[in-house]
This record gives C-alpha cells, sequence and structure tokens, in this order.
C-alpha cells in the first residue's frame, strides 16, 4: 500500500477513524468472481454486496466478526479470499530442533 | 477496494444500502410448527417435525447454512453412551451426568438415549462420522470394524472437574474406558442440515430475527399462537401464525462485556447470540430458572487469545505441554491420561505459577506435537480443530504460514496472558426456559431445544433435544386448531421494534451495550450483595427509563443490533432479579455472595424460577431433579419412539 494512486493532491473527505480490527479478509479481485457466497455464509452480515456486479464484497461491520472463519473456508474459489487476522490475534510457533520462532 | 473506507474515497460516496427497505411492512405466514432460532437444535427440530407430515417454519437470524454455534463445526458428539462401543448403560450414564448440581435431567435423559440414533440420521443427511478414507488407522480410540473414533474426553466419568488421580499411570486404560464420546467431521453437518430441511419441504427465512411470541387474545401467560419478526436486510415485518413454535435460539452472550474495538467480536459466542428467544419467552409469561448462573470467561474476550478454545493453554488432546526450555509441565492434557479433563486441578495451577515466578518453569510454554505419534498429531491438528466450531480457519492460517506439527511446537497462551477478571462474566450457557418432559415450557404450545433451555449441555444436546421437542411440537400441532392473533400485540410489538428507525438521532448500539455491561460488572460481578443488585436494578430500569426512548438505528442491521440490546437489557434485568432471589451463595451456580457466604446450604439446594405475571416479576421454586424418575419419565413419555429414521 504504497502512496502511489493515493496522492494527497486526490480530493480529501472528513471521515471518522477506521474501525478496528481494520478487516480481518483480504480479497483478491484477480480471484473473486463476486458470487458474493461470503456475504451469504456469514451470520452476522460482516459484509455487505458490492454495488458493482463481479466485483468482491465490502467489508461494512469488520468489528462485528467473530472469527468464525466460514466466509473463508467456504469459497467456493479458492485464493478469493484469505483471512487477515488482526496484529492483536497473531500466533507463534517454535521450531523443536532449531529453536527459530515462526508467526502467523 | 473491499472496505468501506476505501469504496468512498474511490467513488466519493458511501454506498447504498444494497437491499431493498421495507420497515413497517408486513408479511404474514401461516403454519403448523414454527421455529425459531436455525442452529444445530433449530434445524433438527425443524427437520423432525417436518417428518412428521408438518408443515414447518424454520427463521434464522443469519443464514442456516453455517449459522449458530454449531455452524462452523463440531469435533466431538459428545454423549453417545447408545453407540455400539460404548461401555456404559445409558440410563445409568445419563443419571450419573445429572448427579452434577443443577442440571437439566430431562434433556440429558433425551440426549444420552437418542443422541446416537440422532448421529446416525446425521450420516443418512451426508454427515460424516467415521473415518471411512482410513486416514486415522493405528489413532487410539479408533475401532477398527466401525471405524469410529472415540474420543478421550470423558474417559472414565463426565468431568469438568479434575481428578486428582489423573495422569497417574493406568489411571484411564482401554479396557475400562467409557466409550461414550465420539470424534466427528462435524464441517460437514450444517449444510447437510440445511440440504435436509429444503428436501422436505421446511419454509426457511433467514435473516430473520424473531422479536417477540404472540399468544391468545394478546395475554401474557396464554397459549403461544404465533411469532412476529423482522428481516435484517430490508426491515420488512413478519407475522408467523403457528399451531406450534419451538424455540431454538441462543443463550445471550457480552452482556458483561464489549470490547469489540480490540479483537473484533472475539467473544466465545458471536453477536448473534443475545438471549433473544429467553427474552421474548419471558415476556410471553414463560417460566425461567437457573437466570442466576454466570461464569468467567477464560478466552477471548477481545483482551485475551482466542486461539485454541478450550482453555487457552494449547492443551487440546493429547498434546504434552512443555516450557520454553523443553521441559515437560506437570500439567495434565486433555488425552487419555487424565481421561479429557478440561482442566488442570488447582493445586497443579498453582504449582505451574509458582514454578514460573521461581524460574522453575521458563515461558512461554509450547505445545509439543513432534513428541506425539504422527497419526496423534494428525487426529488433533487436522480433525479435532480442524472440525471444531472456529478452530478450522486457525489452523488453516498456521499451515499457510508454514506450520508443521511434523517439527514445530505451538505457542500457549496460558499463564502468559493472565487471568481473567472477574467481572468478564457470560451467562450464554446457564439459564433459560423451564421444560417438561415433551420439552414444553410453562406455556401451552411453546416448546424449547438446545441452549433456550435452562443448564443446556452442547452439539449432540442441541441435535437430540431439537430432533425430540420437533416430534412433540408436532404431535401437540396435529391435536389444535390455530388462532387469529390479536393486532392489539402486533401494533405494540411493531411500535417496539421500528422505534430506533423511527427517530433521527439519539445514542447508537454499541453505546447502549457498553452501558448496560458496565452495569453488570459492577453490579453482578465478583462482589454481590442485595444493595449492590439494587443498585445495579435501578441503573438498568434508569438505563430502560432514559436511555431506552433515544436510541436510534440508521438501517435494518443497526436495528437488529439494537433490538438485540434490548434483549441484553431485559436479560441483564432478569439476571439480577435471579440474583435478588437467591440468597445463598452456590459454587456450582457461580454465584458468591458476601452477605449470605455459607456455600450451598441444604435449604437452598433448589431452582428458582423467574417469571412474568401480569407483569409483575415472579419467584418460584422447584426441588433439585424435580423430573422424577429420568428412565421412568422418558418411557412414560416415548412409548411410541421409533428409532433411526429410514428415509422415505
Amino acid at each position: 500500500m504504497e502512496l502511489e494512486g493515493n496522492v494527497p493532491s486526490k480530493k480529501m473527505f472528513a471521515i471518522p477513524n477506521v474501525q478496528t480490527p481494520n478487516q480481518q479478509v483480504i480479497f483478491n479481485p484477480d480471484v473473486c468472481n463476486g458470487c458474493n457466497h461470503c456475504v451469504e455464509v456469514c451470520q452476522i452480515d460482516v459484509y455487505i454486496p458490492h454495488p458493482e456486479k463481479g466485483k468482491p464484497p465490502i467489508i461494512l461491520h469488520p468489528e462485528e466478526c467473530w472469527y468464525c472463519g466460514c466466509c473463508v473456508n467456504d469459497c467456493p474459489r479458492p485464493g478469493a479470499i484469505e483471512f487477515n487476522w488482526p496484529l492483536a490475534l497473531r500466533g507463534y510457533w517454535k521450531n523443536k530442533k532449531t529453536g527459530k520462532i515462526g508467526r502467523v | 477496494m473491499t472496505t468501506w473506507h476505501d469504496y468512498l474515497k474511490e467513488t466519493g460516496r458511501p454506498p447504498s444500502w444494497p437491499y431493498p427497505v421495507r420497515f413497517e411492512e408486513e408479511q404474514e405466514i401461516d403454519t403448523d410448527v414454527l421455529v425459531i432460532g436455525g442452529g444445530i437444535a433449530g434445524c433438527w427440530a425443524a427437520i423432525s417435525a417436518a417428518r412428521q407430515g408438518m408443515r414447518v417454519v424454520l427463521v434464522e437470524k443469519g443464514d442456516t447454512i453455517r449459522s449458530g454455534a454449531g455452524g462452523p463445526g463440531c469435533d466431538h458428539w459428545c454423549n453417545a453412551p447408545a453407540n455400539p462401543l460404548s461401555r456404559v448403560d445409558p440410563d445409568g450414564w445419563a443419571r450419573h451426568m445429572a448427579d452434577r448440581p443443577y442440571s437439566n435431567g430431562i434433556g440429558i435423559q433425551i440426549q444420552c438415549r437418542e443422541d446416537y440414533d440422532t448421529l446416525l440420521e446425521m450420516e443418512q443427511m451426508g454427515g460424516k462420522i467415521r473415518d471411512t478414507g482410513d486416514e486415522y488407522v493405528g489413532a487410539e480410540g479408533r475401532d477398527e470394524k466401525t471405524r469410529l473414533m472415540i474420543s478421550p474426553r470423558y474417559g472414565t466419568i463426565h468431568s469438568y472437574l479434575p481428578d486428582p488421580r489423573m495422569g497417574e499411570p493406568n489411571f484411564n486404560p482401554p479396557e475400562t474406558r467409557s466409550n461414550v464420546v465420539i470424534r466427528v467431521w462435524g464441517s460437514t453437518f450444517k449444510p447437510a442440515l440445511k440440504k435436509e430441511c429444503r428436501r422436505l419441504g421446511v419454509r426457511i427465512f433467514d435473516r430473520v430475527m424473531g422479536t417477540s411470541l404472540l399468544t391468545e387474545g394478546g395475554a401474557q401467560g396464554a397459549r403461544v399462537i404465533g411469532a412476529t419478526g423482522l428481516n435484517t436486510r430490508t426491515g420488512e415485518f413478519l407475522i408467523f401464525r403457528s399451531r406450534a413454535t419451538i424455540l431454538s435460539t441462543a443463550g445471550a452472550g457480552s452482556i458483561w462485556l464489549l470490547s469489540m474495538e480490540l479483537g473484533g467480536y472475539s467473544n466465545m459466542i458471536s453477536r448473534a447470540m443475545s438471549g433473544d428467544g429467553t427474552v421474548m419467552a419471558f415476556r410471553a409469561g414463560a417460566s425461567l430458572t437457573r437466570m442466576e448462573a454466570t461464569g468467567v470467561v477464560m478466552i477471548a474476550t477481545g483482551l485475551k487469545h482466542k486461539w485454541y478454545t478450550g482453555g487457552g493453554d494449547a492443551s487440546y488432546e493429547n498434546v504434552p505441554i512443555v516450557d520454553a526450555n523443553g521441559r515437560r509441565l506437570p500439567y495434565p492434557i486433555q488425552g487419555w491420561e487424565d481421561a479429557g479433563a478440561m482442566v488442570p486441578t488447582p493445586e497443579i495451577q498453582e504449582k505451574v505459577r509458582r514454578g514460573v515466578q521461581s524460574g522453575e518453569y521458563a515461558l512461554p510454554f509450547y505445545a509439543d506435537f513432534p513428541s506425539m505419534p504422527e497419526v496423534e498429531q494428525d487426529a488433533t491438528w487436522k480433525l479435532m480443530l480442524g472440525e471444531e466450531s472456529t478452530t478450522k480457519i486457525i489452523i488453516d492460517t498456521y499451515n499457510r504460514a508454514g506450520f508443521d506439527t511434523r517439527r514445530d511446537m505451538l505457542q500457549s497462551y496460558k499463564f502468559i496472558e493472565g487471568q481473567s477478571l472477574p467481572q468478564w462474566r457470560e451467562a450464554g450457557y446457564g439459564g433459560g426456559l423451564l421444560v417438561d418432559w415433551n420439552l414444553r415450557t410453562t406455556l401451552e404450545g411453546l416448546y424449547a431445544a438446545g441452549t433456550q433451555m435452562f443448564a443446556p449441555e452442547d452439539h449432540s444436546y442441541a441435535a437430540a433435544t431439537g430432533r425430540y421437542a420437533g416430534r412433540k411440537a408436532a404431535a401437540y400441532a396435529r391435536e389444535v386448531g390455530g388462532a387469529a392473533p390479536d393486532r392489539c400485540q402486533i401494533e405494540a410489538e411493531k411500535n417496539r421494534v421500528y422505534a430506533p428507525v423511527r427517530r433521527s438521532g439519539g445514542i447508537e448500539w454499541k453505546e447502549l451495550h457498553a452501558g448496560i455491561a458496565r452495569v453488570m460488572q459492577y453490579y453482578a460481578s465478583e462482589y454481590r450483595t442485595e444493595p449492590l443488585f439494587q443498585i445495579g436494578l435501578d441503573a438498568l430500569e434508569r438505563i430502560e427509563a432514559e436511555t431506552v426512548p433515544r436510541l436510534y438505528a440508521l438501517d435494518p442491521h443497526k436495528l437488529m443490533r439494537s433490538l438485540e440490546d434490548l434483549s441484553i437489557l431485559e436479560y441483564a434485568r432478569i439476571i439480577l432479579r435471579a440474583s435478588l432471589a437467591r440468597k445463598a451463595s452456590s459454587l456450582p451456580l457461580g454465584f458468591h455472595r458476601i452477605d449470605y457466604p455459607a456455600l450451598d446450604p441444604p435449604e437452598w439446594n433448589k431452582f428458582l424460577t423467574v417469571t412474568l405475571d401480569n407483569d409483575r416479576v415472579r419467584i418460584g421454586e422447584l426441588p433439585q431433579n424435580f423430573w422424577g424418575d429420568m428412565r421412568q419419565q422418558y418411557e412414560a413419555h416415548n412409548g411410541d419412539y421409533q428409532g433411526v429414521y429410514r428415509e422415505k
């Protein structure tokens, strides 16, 4: 997310802070065909369909997500949607032999 | 461009509401059996009633395909003493289970008698219950002939409370295990249930929140003849007329906590679970019980880690816990060594805590997967965690990031993240509707199943009691006629439901919710006295009088959240009413009073019931084991039970 295409000279809106967590999934618009299966599967209605057909849904209520994962688990196009755990909810592990720490 | 802010930035305007808006518009639906709540219990209830030839309507706040606590998955069918590998008698096991104080002997007896049949029906519908692909050959507990996989949980006895002998050699030898818990591939269940509902012609109303029950003549305490609902996307008002109604919504989560801005709504219970069913039944005049029972939330909350539920300690089945230097902790595991105990003894916890302070055990701790046989690693990682509720996405995330059980040890957050505060409580699994041997509530025409009942248990309990309630409600519906709802009752409910969208400003649901939670943290948590309860009740009544009339919602979704918080407000008041009534402390109820410190005095070993009678709260009493002889009662009520359904 570099500044390119997002230069300050563009019109700037006065908008509230972004909710935390910011976005619990990341869509890949090249793979997602906007079928909205994730919109239907979500019991919380975190998403709404994109106004433009064929585009990935809009995450409207990220802070209501309870991380059940069904939107990703049940996606009919693997790779279209990937989970993006909030920074406060990441996990760690350790290679038993080398001691090297891994992290999600 | 998938966040709201990105969209605004790109297009220069916010997205329009994507669904048609139908506030105040009405739709009327007539049915024989109405089921409110499309989770595990509700789907089973709908299927079971439809198999009796009834017209069935199923109302679900989310989408039935994955909704409810058991929607994402389920790794254990927790009480199937009637399974062919079991070493215990179902009736004897039921009595043993119901020996725990303030349990629900009716639901437990139904579960123990019928949940293996229920599981076989699940398999008929396409749910996976055996290792048909021979993925886990050689795993402990796997039966070669049936390919069922027995779990260590409840290996000897049912106990969430640890046995001091656990972990000792020969504590839980294979030849004496109870074999009552079966590992299952529960992620296959919910879609199969929805499909079966469809096949049987159940009319499913997804994205509809039940808001109230309709009673004959609109009177509190009268026969239930239907319900009202709100479409949570369009705002449309639905009026359901039914001969019998089954409530199968969840308990209430997040009464004490609202910390979504930290880690999202990352409680054990999803936001959708807000006690709506309990509250609508209460308002209609049904009796509730065990409402004073609450417990501390041990994980998640947004403030603690959610990963690996069941203790937050990475001690999922069979995985030994080691310290940062690889030293094994004297910590029992949820495995064969300790017969599946869920928690260590307080003595062991204290020993580990002292060991950490003195440097004997180095933090952080790890789950030592590589020390286990490969098939056991897989049975834990792929089957248990891969199929359990919300953990599939977690292990998938780890896998993608390169974690491998063959070589890596998973970090445990137990100890390092500290204790939960006593004020982080939940009531979701404690209180609920009082039921009889037909799973009928105290109101004619109203039945309950799963978590909707008092003292509910787990997934298989929800399934078995849902299936049973569907049968009983169908039998009742066959005998009675319908009744026309009372228009005044409908108008009053419409006024209540739409009030937040008729206002042009005020207070939004999150602030209301946080205010209720704070009252409960202060006045109904660790320190309990008569005056504190009274202050709490007054504070909630003040919220009702001053804040609720200002509650404001911008769209159908926020209206749903607002109505949920009104349920939570009522639920909180019921908890305080019940708390005031129990003038004694109780260990099993998680209820310690400063002004009545004696624990479980014999004269208080009874259920307290809470009922609204002419809009006044009435407290009643019922003896423990009020259900009578469980086996006799079950048989007296189920002479016509036909066992496993054979598809026609």
